[in-house]
């Protein structure tokens, strides 16, 4: 369990480094840090002298490894646009993702596992094709678009909900209900598939051999074991999220990272945009980290030899 | 959505002749979903076609004296723009009809690509093992680690939007969904009996994987590229909507939904149309996905019956 906890903790740890390669390269290509630093009319020789200054006359390994020394210090450079410090800029924002993202997934894990269980016990019935056709659907709507419709609804029409910003849980309604809807429609398919081959097997005709109740077929036998490969889902689905808000924030100028992400490609703040993705990806790992842990925790027949990731 | 009974497991099993494929349709016919989403594909693609001969309007052609025309079922609508004019008093058919183009071209160039790349690195990883796996394994996690949505944006950022970056940074993004399956495919393949008299009696590696292993691995891969390529149209429209996928004035189905956003009060089928347009197309390769998948997972069949 140990060796296996360090082997994952060490390949997470590889990774976040190839982040850090890979963003280090993409800021190298998007332009020259001298230049961005220097004023527009500067003289060869002070971009000359800046660069050395600015350590770019060294090797390239070592020039990386100097920006990972800053990272690892929490400064992820400055905004060509603001001259705020990167760090600053999404430390700000971070918190309106996070919530955004959190509530939509919990909210859709809610709705969906219940939808689920209830369609794959009914299978076959007029519920359960129709919470998998509506299932379908769902997944088939771009959110976006489905988040303007909702505030065409909701908003516009009725005017029972704020279409845009942050503020009081009347303004989280309307984005965490587009961002949650896709995967409440993915994870209702995948419980309702998981939970149909649970059932399907030996153990599960066992306790109905023996006269369990459908309550404690489902409860105890089935629903843990059908859980399972949900959890890793979710681990994967929370990269989506993440990658999601980036339009969600924009469709309901939600004050996130995503936004952020978004004004930096228009206004070409690379910087912001390295560092913000970067800092998005890192915690996408470190989630998925948390969520194999709990996987294994769930499920004490997984081997914890090094397998297929 | 429960296909026919014809025993599936033999399309992996045995090596390919004709009449497995033939077996396949087969199925693949009796597949409800399957019928109706190829049905309404196929009207979507005839559509994309040919109607573009049929209305020519100019997709792009500005007309501000016909500036938000209403669609012709509403109230003092005419059919001289039978979906309405824009913002700028542009044709909302036409401009659907090219959408519709890029879309479903963003779509299948990048199913061919990422399946190019992903296909040959899955074979090569799988078939040789070794080195060559680990280090191709590798690269492909640190591509997953990325929130796909992330790393289209940040490349994006570097190459600037364009109808070909589009398409190379979608490909870029997924060959790895297509390597990982290819992979555990060819890993099962390659032990069998078949594969070691191919050895056996002296065939070169490419032989091999030509006829050998290709011919048994590509159903999964295949069902993986239709079910993907409703993903690459989503992310299409999204780029778009953000401004990061084909540049104006072409017209895409996510640039109307951005433009139209400004004008929700009052022209509305500026937002619905285009967004119909997407969950359709979605909607009937999902359907054909879903079909095709019962088809080919002898497991999941299994399961169901």
């Amino acid at each position: 369990m140990l060796r296996y906890f360090l082997g994952r903790l060490g390949q997470t740890v590889l990774v976040l480094i190839c982040i850090s390669m890979v963003s280090f390269v993409f800021l190298r290509l998007t332009g020259d840090p001298a230049g961005l630093v220097l004023p527009q009319d500067a003289t060869m020789d002070q971009m000359a002298a800046m660069r050395i200054q600015m350590g770019l006359d060294k090797a390239l390994p070592m020039q990386y490894l100097q920006y990972l020394g800053h990272v690892l210090q929490g400064d992820l450079g400055r905004s060509i646009y603001s001259q705020e410090p990167v760090t600053g800029l999404i430390m700000e924002r971070m918190p309106a993702t996070m919530e955004l993202a959190v509530v939509s997934m919990l909210a859709a894990l809610a709705v969906a596992v219940p939808i689920g269980i209830v369609s794959a016990l009914y299978r076959g019935t007029l519920m359960d094709n129709a919470s998998m056709f509506f299932a379908l659907v769902g997944i088939s709507m771009p959110h976006f678009w489905l988040g303007i419709m909702l505030v065409m609804l909701f908003s516009v029409e009725l005017g029972w909900l704020p279409t845009s910003g942050r503020g009081g849980w009347q303004h989280m309604i309307l984005p965490a209900t587009t961002l949650g809807l896709s995967l409440v429609a993915l994870f209702a398919r995948l419980v309702r598939s998981s939970m149909l081959e649970v059932l399907g097997q030996d153990y599960v005709r066992t306790a109905r051999a023996k006269g369990a109740s459908q309550l404690a077929v489902v409860g105890k036998h089935a629903l843990r074991n059908a859980l399972i490969p949900i959890v890793t889902v979710i681990g994967m689905q929370f990269g989506l999220l993440l990658g999601g808000t980036v339009i969600i924030e924009t469709v309901f100028a939600w004050p996130g990272v995503g936004r952020l992400i978004v004004q930096a490609v228009m206004d070409r703040d690379y910087p912001v945009v390295q560092a913000a993705v970067m800092f998005l990806a890192a915690i996408f790992v470190l989630v998925n980290l948390v969520v194999d842990m709990l996987y294994i925790w769930l499920d004490p027949a997984i081997s914890y030899h090094r397998g297929q990731a | 959505m429960i296909a026919g009974s014809s025993p599936i497991s033999s399309v992996v099993a045995a090596p390919a002749n004709g009449s497995r494929w033939l077996a396949v349709l087969a199925d693949v016919t009796r597949s409800r979903s399957a019928l109706a989403g190829s049905f309404i594909l196929v009207v979507l693609l005839l559509t994309t076609l040919l109607g573009p001969l049929v209305w020519t309007v100019d997709p792009v052609a500005v007309d501000l004296t016909q500036r938000f025309s209403v669609p012709v079922w509403a109230e003092g609508g005419a059919w001289l723009h039978p979906l309405g004019t824009d913002n700028l008093g542009r044709d909302v058919l036409a401009r659907l009809l090219n959408g519709a183009r890029i879309s479903l071209l963003v779509a299948f160039s990048t199913v061919i690509v990422s399946m190019l790349v992903g296909v040959t690195l899955g074979v090569v990883s799988g078939y040789f093992g070794g080195h060559v796996d680990s280090v191709v394994m590798r690269i492909g996690d640190i591509f997953l680690a990325y929130p796909f949505m992330l790393l289209t944006i940040s490349i994006i950022a570097i190459l600037g939007p364009s109808l070909v970056n589009l398409i190379l940074v979608l490909a870029l993004s997924d060959w790895v969904t297509y390597a990982r399956t290819i992979r555990g495919s060819v890993l099962s393949v390659k032990t069998r009996e078949f594969v070691t008299a191919a050895h056996a009696i002296g065939s070169s590696h490419t032989y091999i994987i030509g006829r050998h292993i290709l011919p048994n691995v590509m159903a999964p891969v295949l069902v993986l590229g239709t079910v993907r390529a409703a993903n690459y149209i989503i992310w299409e429209s999204g780029l778009s909507f953000l401004g990061m996928g084909v540049p104006p004035p072409t017209a895409t189905w996510g640039m109307m939904l951005a433009e139209g956003r400004n004008y929700i009060l009052n022209a509305g089928w500026l937002i619905t149309l285009p967004g119909i347009a997407i969950m359709l197309t979605i909607l009937s390769i999902n359907l054909l996905g879903d079909g095709l998948r019962d088809v080919f997972d002898p497991r999941l069949k299994r399961t169901l019956k």
